[in-house]
């Protein structure tokens, strides 16, 4: 149960090409997280699976049938939204009943699974109250429980923490997680902001332009990114890029001059490629070391205390580079120092974007 | 009472008078007038006897010249303030009028018949309703019955409207297909049409189908207003598509979406669309009079009309039933203003 398969699924409206091509198989009980920038076509995405807009290629599958010409209803899925779609005329207790009278279910099984949902969601003094009455953090485990009467073969969640403010994401972020393991159905999550990606998933779906740019379980995404794109978006802050290009091409060892005319060796087993050719090098800000005889020289353009940490906004000849330092440092802005790069995992892309072997 | 009064006579100006306060009391002053004026006087001339209705200078109360009874006469006279020759004022009653003399009886006295100049005698006049304005017509004219047709076409004609443009309303505000824009403004465009334009090939399409002479054929012809349709549809296009993705994925069906999600979110816009078509078709005058023949089918509007003859117009009788059915109307907009004033706002309709 909750096995979905998309097989080259596309999707345009009009003459816009939203999604081209895209396969991907989610297994049983799995937590899927499609992440992206806006107009990805994540939601589009979200939308085709659903029933609610319909494929105009490429074939879907839940459990092995074909649903492609199976309208929403009949899919045994069930959406939050990202607005929650309460129906504001109706009390929780009917929003929550509606999807269940369409089935023609009897009423004291209705009100049995109403009070089970509402004992787990701790939505029961609200029962009687209209969605407009209710608060953001309220309303959206309304929609959550909605979802969760109809014992759905799938749960599709559009983005339904980005009404709710930092503090009360942060704590429905770790429910939505116990109510995944408790129920463990399948889940799929759409949003924009990485780290809910990297903390509810087993497996990430970066999206871009309407194509898949990596899958992977979130850890897989950080430590070896597909291309510079999900480099990119993966981890917080975003990783750092200098360009540079290849200098000497050996086994094991590839040595790239970047465009200060710094030296930098990136430990690759077959770059496979030219040298000479221009390259990128991407390193996380937490990687990077402040001191050392041999580091980049930098200078300091902005320093952020966090108090755990320090967030350097430094130059090095001409690009901007991001350092995370753990601590305070008593550095100010104009200040040079150097920064080491010898301990961190760097990674090179070429200049398709492309990332080049495997980091040893 | 006394921070009524304060809101009432606010002034811009604080103390002194800003010339915009002036320009405002004239303004609403003169509006009251205009707008209210009339009002009163149907009113006020619905229970004028149709003497008092021909006097000139009109009043606005109804006055009568008051009746005395005098022994040894059959009939009331008309009474009369009187200055007779020797300066002196008298209370008398006419006896009758020749030329400009009339000849006058003291009701104390009623032996004698002075004869005084008409110049010299003003009726004494006291105030009276006539309320058989108002009792006459239940009793030969047949109020109820038409009444009850005024009812039933309007209520059913309302309900229908409401149920039709909500549908087309619907169609056209949460439904994606080709010509939606085409269908949207062929249904405006038909605002532009007159029924004027269109009464003969109604009429014709009416008595083709038999609904001639039937309340059904005053209905149908009207339930299907672009105003509606287009009053429900912007109402519509506000309530977020998400609610209807959410119940189709709660496994409702087309039709409870619209019935049990659409319908009761759109309450308001309907409000608004109830009381319009509850006034259009209580008011409504000619297409009632075109397709209905049969006297016991009038509804009231038109059964008003059988007071005006080609060479008589019974006035006591239109002006009274006319307050009668105004009530109605009154009515609604008394209990619904709220709707109409934010229903207004909301469409940018009258």
């Amino acid at each position: 149960m909750g096995h979905i398969k998309l097989t080259n699924v596309a999707k345009s409206f009009g003459n816009v090409d939203v999604l081209h091509g895209i396969d991907l198989e989610i297994g049983d009980g799995e937590f899927v997280v499609f992440v992206g920038p806006s107009g990805c076509g994540k939601s589009t995405l979200l939308r085709i699976i659903a029933g609610l807009e319909k494929p105009t290629g490429g074939e879907l599958a839940i459990d092995g049938a074909v649903v492609n010409n199976v309208p929403a209803a009949d899919r045994g899925l069930a959406m939050v939204f990202q607005s929650y779609a309460l129906y504001p005329h109706m009390s929780v207790r009917q929003n929550l009943a509606f999807g269940l009278e369409n089935t023609r279910m009897p009423k004291p099984e209705i009100r049995e699974r109403i009070a089970e949902a509402a004992r787990m969601l701790e939505i029961e003094p609200y029962l009687d109250r209209r969605p407009g009455q209710l608060s953001g953090g309220q309303r959206q485990r309304v929609a959550i429980g909605r979802a969760i009467v109809r014992r759905p073969v799938a749960f599709l969640l559009d983005e339904p923490l980005s009404n709710l403010d930092a503090e009360l994401r942060g704590s429905t972020r770790a429910e939505l997680a116990a109510l995944h393991a408790r129920l463990s159905a399948t889940m799929i999550y759409v949003t924009h902001d990485q780290i809910e990606a990297m903390t509810l998933a087993d497996r990430i779906v970066v999206l871009r332009a309407g194509r898949i740019e990596q899958v992977g379980t979130p850890l897989e995404l950080y430590n070896a990114p597909a291309n510079r794109f999900v480099a990119g978006f993966i981890g917080s802050p975003h990783m750092n890029f200098l360009e540079g290009t290849v200098e000497t091409n050996g086994p094991g060892k590839t040595v790239a001059t970047l465009a200060g005319g710094h030296r930098l060796e990136v430990p690759l087993d077959n770059a496979g490629i030219a040298n000479g050719a221009k390259v990128t090098v991407g390193v996380r800000p937490h990687h990077i070391s402040i001191g050392g005889e041999q580091g980049l020289p930098a200078t300091i353009r902005l320093v952020e205390a966090l108090g755990s940490e320090t967030v350097l906004h430094a130059d090095v000849s001409g690009q901007k580079v991001l350092v995370v330092a753990p601590g305070q440092h008593d550095l100010a802005p104009g200040a040079d120092v150097r920064l080491s790069l010898s301990a961190a995992p760097l990674h090179m892309f070429n200049e398709k974007g492309l990332r080049l072997g495997h980091a040893v | 009472m006394s921070r009524v009064a304060a809101f009432v006579f606010r002034r811009k100006g604080g103390k002194g008078w800003h010339w915009t306060d002036i320009v405002t009391w004239v303004w609403l002053v003169g509006g009251l007038f205009i707008m209210f004026g009339p009002a009163v006087w149907l009113v006020g001339s619905s229970l004028k006897t149709p003497a008092a209705l021909a006097e000139f200078p009109p009043t606005i109360l109804p006055y009568v010249t008051q009746k005395v009874s005098v022994e040894g006469f059959d009939k009331p006279f008309d009474l009369y303030e009187v200055t007779l020759d020797d300066g002196s004022k008298a209370t008398l009653a006419e006896v009758r009028r020749i030329g400009i003399v009339s000849q006058m009886v003291d009701p104390k006295a009623p032996g004698e018949i002075i004869k005084v100049n008409i110049a010299q005698r003003t009726p004494v006049r006291e105030m009276s309703f006539a309320t058989e304005n108002y009792t006459e017509p239940f009793t030969h004219f047949d109020f109820f019955r038409y009444l009850w047709n005024s009812v039933f076409v309007t209520v059913v004609a309302t309900l229908i409207t409401l149920v039709v443009n909500s549908m087309a309303a619907f169609a056209l505000s949460k439904y994606e297909f080709r010509g939606r824009t085409a269908a949207m403004l062929v249904i405006l465009a038909t605002l532009m049409v007159p029924l004027s334009v269109i009464m003969v090939p109604l009429y014709s399409i009416v008595s083709a189908l038999g609904l001639f002479n039937s309340l059904w054929g005053v209905i149908l012809p009207t339930v299907a207003t672009p105003t509606g349709v287009f009053i429900l549809r912007q109402y519509m296009l506000t309530i977020p598509d998400e609610l209807v993705d959410a119940a189709r994925m709660d496994k409702a069906s087309e039709w409870q979406i619209y019935w049990r999600i659409i319908l009761p979110l759109t309450a308001p816009a309907l409000a608004v669309l109830a009381i319009f078509s509850v006034v259009w078709r209580w008011n409504d005058f000619l297409w009632p009079l075109i397709v209905l023949s049969r006297k016991e089918l009038y509804t009231l509007q038109v059964g008003l009309s059988i007071y005006s003859g080609e060479l008589n117009v019974q006035w006591h009788f239109i002006l009274a039933m006319t307050v009668v059915t105004m009530i109605p109307v009154v009515l609604v907009f008394i209990f619904l203003q709220r709707f109409i004033t934010t229903g207004i706002a909301g469409t940018g309709l009258k």
